[in-house]
């Protein structure tokens, strides 16, 4: 087997959210850590989409950030057999410099590439630009004459062309309306097919996910706590969290079908509960839940299914 | 009837000229009924609401037609007056529920002060309600969390007060503008059931704004499509959601992804509208959707569709005009 393209490894993020030295030393207050990724492992296999999936708050972007070095682990290793990864950003406003005409802000990643000359990125910018269905000459123009849904196609030709071995996407159609969004899925999984990109996926949009995934990794505070190909996942989840998020997503088919209504919230990081970090909310737990933190067995890290209660 | 608004039409003046926000909007709501306005971001959705409560951002204004609370035109009510009207008659719940709440003050003291001002209670019965208000709404421990500021509550628990605090005066109808957006799906599922228990209890209209069809569908009675500033579609929710008479509307039920189920585990293209809505300063000639319409024909590109029938539902479409036909 082809080792993965990206291989995390009980990768876990700390976060020092004390409060200011002053503070510190005259109330005696202590340091306080936030764990926001607790070891994570995973893999993302060449030419697959992972989709990573959580509520806010749960470390999905950490994650992706931890991915392209935009912050060091605390514990663990980021392995990437890999030359180059590109990310696309959620905001399409905040994410390309306003100043800067669109050609020169998909040239950029060129530049850092190799040597070219002027008309060589001329040429492969028109030729990045019609890729993502715009026009050669939208080049020309400043990102503010765009509206948002073709800003993130910008976004995906500046990527392009880094010519990215890995794409770590975060939350990138979330700022669109639906036909908008539905345009940029599209679009998405087309240059997929076409170029053979690998994807990884960060959403808190589980119909989204499931539109693009080939697996799925679902997160909660910080940990993974289900991981598996999407056609399982959403046919017949496993962890209780998991089912509970499926049960949370609007019906549109509206069959009347009657939902449990989902209970409580997400806890507060700085003090997780001990054990499973779900016990709070989960109709199963029991008293090893409240004690012992589950670990991944076959994909699924809760007690009540290692032990076959569900 | 609670809420009859007939023919509006709201302007932006500019200096580049009047900006039509919206244009012939007319619907109406039924006491206990829910109606879900839905649409992309620029549609006018939210501009409908606050046209409705008369709290347009100026220059904005009513340039034609009435809103009608109970029978009695609110529209041209003088500022003090309207000012009686909301929060007695008309509820309003925001997407973000720290801008319609005071941070300076408890979240207690702020309901007491909208129960007192408008159902002049004595303070001590201001409180009992308050309390049994946050009880209702599902605040755990609302003893001890009366005397809390808003930023010690979570996203889904500062909604819940905004909710309790829209309905304390027992209004007739509630506006809630995108009240779950900003919240965690599971967050919004709890916020949904009790907006519909909170509402079906008391017998409250509801106009509930929002661009996330999967929210019309769980809790809306009807569902009116707004596009470019217009109705595009008004109907039974089943039937706007199952049977989709204006092209755009099909469009867009067609470009939400859905949850793979067993059976189609396949990932699949989703459909598309091609292009994006246009900006108020461009709206084209003739039906609005016409540009991106794939069943466009002769008589969209000149002439403006008015709402016709359709089904069970309205349609502003010329596919749907009987004589045509």
């Amino acid at each position: 087997m082809t080792p993965a393209l990206l291989r995390l490894e009980a990768v876990s993020r700390d976060f020092d959210v004390s409060a200011p030295w002053l503070n510190r030393v005259l109330e005696r207050l202590p340091t306080r850590m936030l764990r926001a990724v607790d070891s994570v492992s995973l893999e993302v296999q060449q030419g697959e989409t992972l989709a990573l999936v959580g509520e806010s708050g749960c470390g999905k972007s950490t994650v992706a950030r931890l991915i392209v070095g935009l912050y060091a682990p605390s514990a663990g290793r980021v392995e990437f057999h890999g030359r180059r990864m590109q990310m696309i950003f959620q905001d399409p406003y905040a994410s390309l410099n306003p100043r800067w005409r669109v050609r020169s802000i998909v040239a950029e990643p060129m530049l850092f590439r190799k040597k070219q000359s002027r008309s060589e990125i001329r040429e492969a910018v028109s030729h990045y630009l019609v890729q993502v269905g715009l026009s050669a000459d939208d080049g020309e123009k400043y990102p503010h004459e765009f509206s948002g849904g073709q800003r993130q196609r910008i976004s995906i030709a500046r990527a392009l062309a880094g010519e990215p071995d890995l794409l770590v996407c975060d939350e990138p159609t979330s700022a669109l309306d639906v036909s908008v969004q539905a345009q940029i899925l599209n679009l998405m999984g087309e240059l997929q097919r076409r170029l053979g990109l690998t994807y990884l996926f960060i959403s808190h949009n589980l119909a989204v996910v499931s539109q693009v995934a080939d697996r799925v990794g679902v997160m909660y505070l910080g940990r993974v706590v289900e991981l598996g190909r999407a056609a399982d996942i959403f046919a017949r989840p496993r962890h209780p969290y998991t089912r509970m998020l499926l049960d949370a997503v609007p019906d549109l088919d509206m069959s009347g079908k009657a939902r449990t209504p989902v209970a409580g919230e997400v806890p507060n990081p700085l003090a997780p509960p001990p054990g499973c970090a779900f016990h709070p909310r989960c109709p199963l737990a029991n008293e090893r839940c409240k004690r012992e933190v589950p670990q991944v067995i076959g994909n699924v890290a809760c007690h009540a299914v290692a032990e076959g209660r569900i | 009837m609670i809420l009859e608004v007939k023919d509006l039409r709201v302007e932006f003046p500019t200096r580049r000229g009047t900006l039509v926000a919206l244009d012939s909007v007319s619907f109406q709501i039924k006491e206990g009924e829910v109606l879900g306005v839905v649409g992309e971001s620029g549609a006018g959705k939210s501009i409908t609401g606050m046209a409705v409560i008369n709290l347009l951002e100026p220059p904005g204004r009513i340039a034609a037609g009435e809103v009608q609370l109970e029978g009695r035109r609110i529209d041209r009510l003088p500022q003090h007056e309207m000012r009686r009207v909301r929060g007695r008659k008309i509820g309003v719940v925001f997407q973000d529920p720290l801008t319609s709440l005071n941070p300076l003050y408890t979240i207690g003291r702020q309901l007491e002060e909208t129960i007192g001002t408008h159902l002049g209670l004595s303070p001590k019965e201001c409180r009992e309600k308050a309390l049994s208000l946050l009880t209702e709404v599902g605040i755990p421990a609302p003893e001890a969390r009366y005397h809390h500021y808003p930023h010690q509550f979570s996203g889904g628990m500062r909604q819940r007060v905004v909710i309790a605090l829209a309905i304390a005066a027992e209004p007739v109808l509630l506006i809630a503008d995108e009240p779950t957006t900003a919240l965690d799906v599971s967050i919004q599922a709890q916020i949904i059931a009790l907006l519909k228990r909170m509402t079906k209890d008391r017998g409250t209209a509801v106009m509930l704004i929002t661009h996330d069809m999967g929210v019309i569908a769980e809790t809306a009675d009807r569902v009116a499509v707004m596009y470019a500033g217009r109705i595009a579609e008004i109907g039974p929710v089943r039937e706007v959601i199952h049977a989709p008479q204006h092209p755009y509307t099909a469009g867009l039920m067609g470009s939400i992804p859905k949850i793979r189920s067993a059976i189609t585990a396949q990932k699949q293209k989703l459909q598309q509208i091609e292009g994006a809505m246009p900006r108020l300063n461009a709206i084209p000639a003739g039906c609005a959707f016409n540009p991106r319409c794939p069943r466009r024909f002769a008589r969209c590109l000149s002439e403006r569709p008015e709402l016709l029938a359709a089904s069970a539902s309205r349609s502003a479409c010329w596919l749907h005009d009987a004589r045509a036909a």
